[in-house]
């Protein structure tokens, strides 16, 4: 390394100020040095050496069994094959033989070549000196006149016109780079406050894909719903469902303790958006006694009989309602999107 | 081939391509510096080399899954051997991991390592950084490499982040759905960003490409490069050794790279590979086909990321939902303070090098590791930090303690809020007291001897211990440690009379100085002094 030849003065003065090879005589602390070498049954026993031997080629051995062994499995097991295996229980028998053979495989090299390096191998210690990383002075002198040297024949610092151009050029090109990135996506405009929902679409059930009436919904459980006219094969299904996942209950009226709630809802159902105020998980557990829903993600609880208010948890608002009534053909439906944007906070909220 | 020079002796065929090699690369100097090069030995030195074999891991399993992976979203049905979700629709992402899990021959095993190699590489680097900080190996001339080494570690995390989501099932699906959610709290560019993100609206038809090119390209080429300095920058500073009998700041004692240290770090590859190996035959880890294709309107319960994520979680869990709105806009602190202070965790072990060297003044180069005992303000600070993390990573997985030791959510969210801010002093002052502790007991031992368990009658009746004496090895060991002294402020009136007040700055600098290396930080070792004092003493026994 380049750092071999500099010389021990620029050491800090105060290096290695506890080292005992120097102290003075008598220090009862002092560095005895490097220990001597302890022989090893091996360095002494020819017998002992030759069992070494014999265990690292007999690992070696294992290794190249355990790799025929994973040929074998991945010719002649088939892909779909389950056994089972106590304690795991039924897993893949290629995964599982694929698995431990290249295992072993690789085990044994390694603990071939550790017991060689142990047993085997020479293990008497040396030592290496250390020098210092920083250079020495008249290294540095030399690289500082160098630097001056060169930066006074670029006139560099006289010529303050080209100097400043430079810089104004270097500072404008990555421009270029930023702007290019502008059509990584469309602007936010009004995206995040609209969605599927409009005013007359009916309410589909999530499992029968049919419109809803209001005696399908049962105290007591959840039901789910998407809006009418959307498709699980459109393209942009997941964008619309990520907003217009929608969740109903059917309560008591007397239980509504909030009056906008009664208003929105249409013979004590109420519709509210599925996705959580928090950062977006799908809400999915209901608890019919206290009209709780749960938020899987971060267990932020809301009150569907008081305005799905928060009453737990780290969400910062209310879940948005959907008003709805039932149509003249006796179905649930909407009668428009919305109040407010639904999922997690953002900015321009409000 | 049989021109008349070749009837000259020739050389062996290996030294003939070292030749030619040295003529063009000069490989033969390169070698003479470090062949033989000097390697200290000690179990806690592994843990960087089990980071650098798991990265290796890493990388060639996932060249080999990047030939099976389709990093798109289109939608398609699913047809693939797996029954319960034939038929089904998903993104080509999901068909293809299936597809890699169920008719790849092997191609399960693959995917099992890579993710498996990828907590044990990010677990790894946490331990290895615990070690190089406890040790005080991150002093001069190593806080470069410990900065890219913190690099490393955070890179991992969101290389780690961004491979998780490209299966887009319905877990990392939920996970990615939560970036989009913190990021959506960002004041002003939130929206933005997200947009920016997602090529539109979440989910959108782009993340997965655009995630695939930052896992498989930008991040791991960024890691490699940052990978090399940092093992050139080892073998350029020479490894740190413990303080023990003939080593000094001045020598690096130990065994040469060739043969020793080379077969056991190349078997060491081995045996972390083949561990890893049959790990991934035994264990399942993210079976995809049990949670299916995400929709974002579906969930699956006890839904958790992947380790390393987890204190993130723990800070989002935790904090109070605060929003303010003001003038039509809406401050989201519940998700925005978390956001801020997931990168302070981090950053917090980051810096604490530079406040150290700052705050002692020592401008030396430090070769001999400290024991932690020995280092009592940094063990502790080391150990709070760690009081802190783990406080968030309980917090991450609330529901699962909740449920597992039959506790309330609203139990363990209080517990974790007040612990983020007690639990890390209780451990600074306890760890602390403990280093004080170890270096009474290590003082008693030089000046009276270890405890030989052997019990001896006194004339008059008394019992007492039999103390051996220590080698004079043991004696050097644990005696060769410094103890700095705090910094004193410069007299308020030179010797020439003038006025000189200190700075805000350099006071500060002193009192924490003192609250460093003060009264009560340490245990004064035990002097030469005090040792032939009590050794003379010890023959009229
Ligand atoms: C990709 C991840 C990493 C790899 C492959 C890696 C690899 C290594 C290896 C092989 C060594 C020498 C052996 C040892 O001391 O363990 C080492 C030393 C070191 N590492 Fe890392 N490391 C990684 C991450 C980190 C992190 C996260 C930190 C701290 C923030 C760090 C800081 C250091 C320092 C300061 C040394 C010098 C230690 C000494 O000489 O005592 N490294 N690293
Ligand atoms: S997303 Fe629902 S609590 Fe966090």
């Amino acid at each position: 390394m380049s750092s071999q030849d500099i010389p021990e003065e620029t050491l800090p003065s105060k290096q290695g100020e506890h080292e005992g090879a120097v102290a003075a005589a008598g220090d009862p602390f002092a560095d005895p040095g490097i220990p001597p070498h302890e022989p090893r049954i091996q360095d002494i026993d020819e017998r002992a050496a030759r069992r070494s031997e014999r265990v690292v080629a007999f690992l070696f051995v294992l290794s190249m069994l355990a790799t025929v062994g994973f040929i074998a499995a991945y010719v002649s097991l088939p892909v779909d094959k389950n056994i089972f295996v106590f304690p795991i229980g039924h897993i893949s028998a290629l995964n599982f033989s694929l698995g431990l053979t290249l295992g072993v495989a690789l085990f044994c090299i390694g603990a071939g070549a550790v017991h060689w390096a142990r047993t085997l191998m020479s293990d008497v210690e040396v030592a290496d000196d250390r020098h210092p990383i920083e250079a020495a002075p008249e290294v540095k002198a030399k690289v500082m006149a160098d630097f001056a040297a060169g930066a006074e024949e670029s006139g560099f610092g006289r010529r303050k016109l080209i100097r400043n151009t430079m810089f104004g050029a270097l500072a404008l090109v990555p421009l270029s780079g930023v702007v290019l990135l502008r059509d990584l996506g469309p602007l936010p405009g009004t995206k995040l406050r609209k969605t599927a929902w409009s005013e007359g679409k009916m309410l589909i059930n999530q499992n029968t894909q049919l419109p809803l009436r209001p005696e399908d919904i049962q105290v007591g459980s959840l039901t789910f719903a998407m809006p009418e006219g959307l498709k699980e094969e459109d393209e942009d299904f997941q964008k619309q469902i990520a907003k217009a996942a929608l969740m109903i209950v059917r309560l008591r009226p007397e239980n509504i303790k909030d009056k906008r709630e009664l208003d929105w809802s249409a013979d004590g159902i109420v519709a509210f958006s599925k996705i959580c105020t928090h950062v977006g998980c799908p809400i999915s557990l209901y608890e019919q006694q206290t009209h709780h829903v749960l938020c899987p993600c971060h267990q932020s609880t809301f009150d569907l009989s008081d305005g799905g208010r928060v009453i737990f948890g780290p969400a910062g608002h209310a879940l948005p309602q959907l008003r709805i009534k039932v149509n003249d053909k006796g179905y649930l439906e909407a009668m428009g999107d919305f109040a407010e944007p639904v999922g997690p906070a953002f900015w321009e909220r409000g | 081939m049989s021109t008349a020079a070749d009837n000259r002796r020739k050389a062996p065929a290996g030294e003939r391509v070292a030749d030619w090699a040295d003529g063009r690369l000069g490989i033969y100097s390169l070698a003479k510096a470090n062949m033989r090069k000097i390697f200290p030995d000690h179990w806690s030195f592994m843990l960087g080399e089990v980071c650098l074999y798991s990265f290796v891991i890493i990388i060639m399993t996932g060249v080999y899954l990047t030939l099976f992976f389709h990093p798109s979203m289109t939608e398609v049905t699913y047809h693939g051997s797996y029954v319960p979700l034939q038929g089904m629709k998903m993104s080509e992402a999901f068909a293809s991991t299936m597809h890699i899990s169920f008719d790849v021959r092997g191609g399960l095993l693959i995917r099992q390592i890579h993710h498996w190699a990828a907590l044990i590489f990010v677990a790894a680097m946490l331990v290895h950084m615990m070690r190089v900080f406890f040790t005080g190996a991150f002093r001069k001339p190593r806080e470069v490499n410990w900065l890219f080494g913190f690099l490393l570690l955070v890179l991992g995390m969101f290389t780690g982040f961004t491979g998780y989501s490209l299966p887009d099932d319905l877990l990392s699906g939920t996970g990615v759905r939560f970036m989009e959610g913190a990021i959506l709290s960002i004041p002003i560019i939130g929206t933005y960003v997200s947009m920016f993100l997602f090529g539109g609206e979440f989910p959108g038809a782009d993340f997965v490409p655009r995630f695939f090119s930052i896992h498989v390209l930008l991040l791991p080429g960024i890691m490699l490069g940052l990978l090399v300095a940092h093992l050139i920058l080892v073998f350029y500073h020479k490894h740190t050794q413990f303080p023990g009998p003939g080593r000094t700041n001045k020598n690096v004692v130990g065994m040469p790279l060739l043969p020793v240290y080379m077969a056991k770090a190349g078997g060491f590859f081995f045996l972390v590979f083949g561990l890893i190996a049959a790990l991934a035959g035994l264990a399942s880890i993210n079976p995809i086909w049990a949670m299916g294709p995400y929709r974002p309107d579906q969930v699956s319960t006890g839904a958790q990321p992947d380790w390393y994520m987890g204190f993130s979680e723990g800070l989002i869990r935790v904090m109070p939902g605060w929003e303010i709105n003001v003038a039509g806009h809406t401050l989201v602190l519940g998700v925005l303070i978390p956001l801020i202070i997931f990168p302070l965790v981090l950053a917090a072990i980051a810096v604490y090098p530079f406040i150290e060297s700052w705050v002692t003044g020592d401008k030396r180069e430090h070769h001999l590791l400290d024991r932690p005992r020995n280092a009592p303000t940094r063990t502790a600070f080391g150990v709070a930090w760690l009081t802190w993390y783990l406080v968030l990573l309980v917090g991450g997985g609330n529901d699962l303690w909740a449920t597992h030791f039959h506790l309330s959510i609203n139990t363990i969210t209080w517990f974790v809020r007040i612990a983020f801010f007690v639990g890390p002093v209780v451990a600074f002052v306890a760890t602390r007291r403990i280093c004080l502790g170890l270096q009474r007991r290590d003082k008693d031992k030089v000046l009276h001897g270890r405890e030989s368990g052997i019990i001896k009658r006194l004339p008059h009746g008394e019992f007492v211990e039999v103390h051996e004496p220590l080698s004079q090895e043991q004696l050097h060991t644990l005696t060769a440690h410094e103890q700095p002294k705090p910094l004193e402020l410069e007299p308020e009136v030179d010797e020439n009379g003038v006025a000189r007040k200190a700075g805000a700055g350099q006071r500060l600098r002193v009192k924490l100085s003192k609250g460093f290396y003060g009264e009560g930080t340490h245990i004064p070792k035990a002097t030469a002094e005090e040792y032939q004092e009590i050794t003379s003493g010890h023959g009229h026994h």
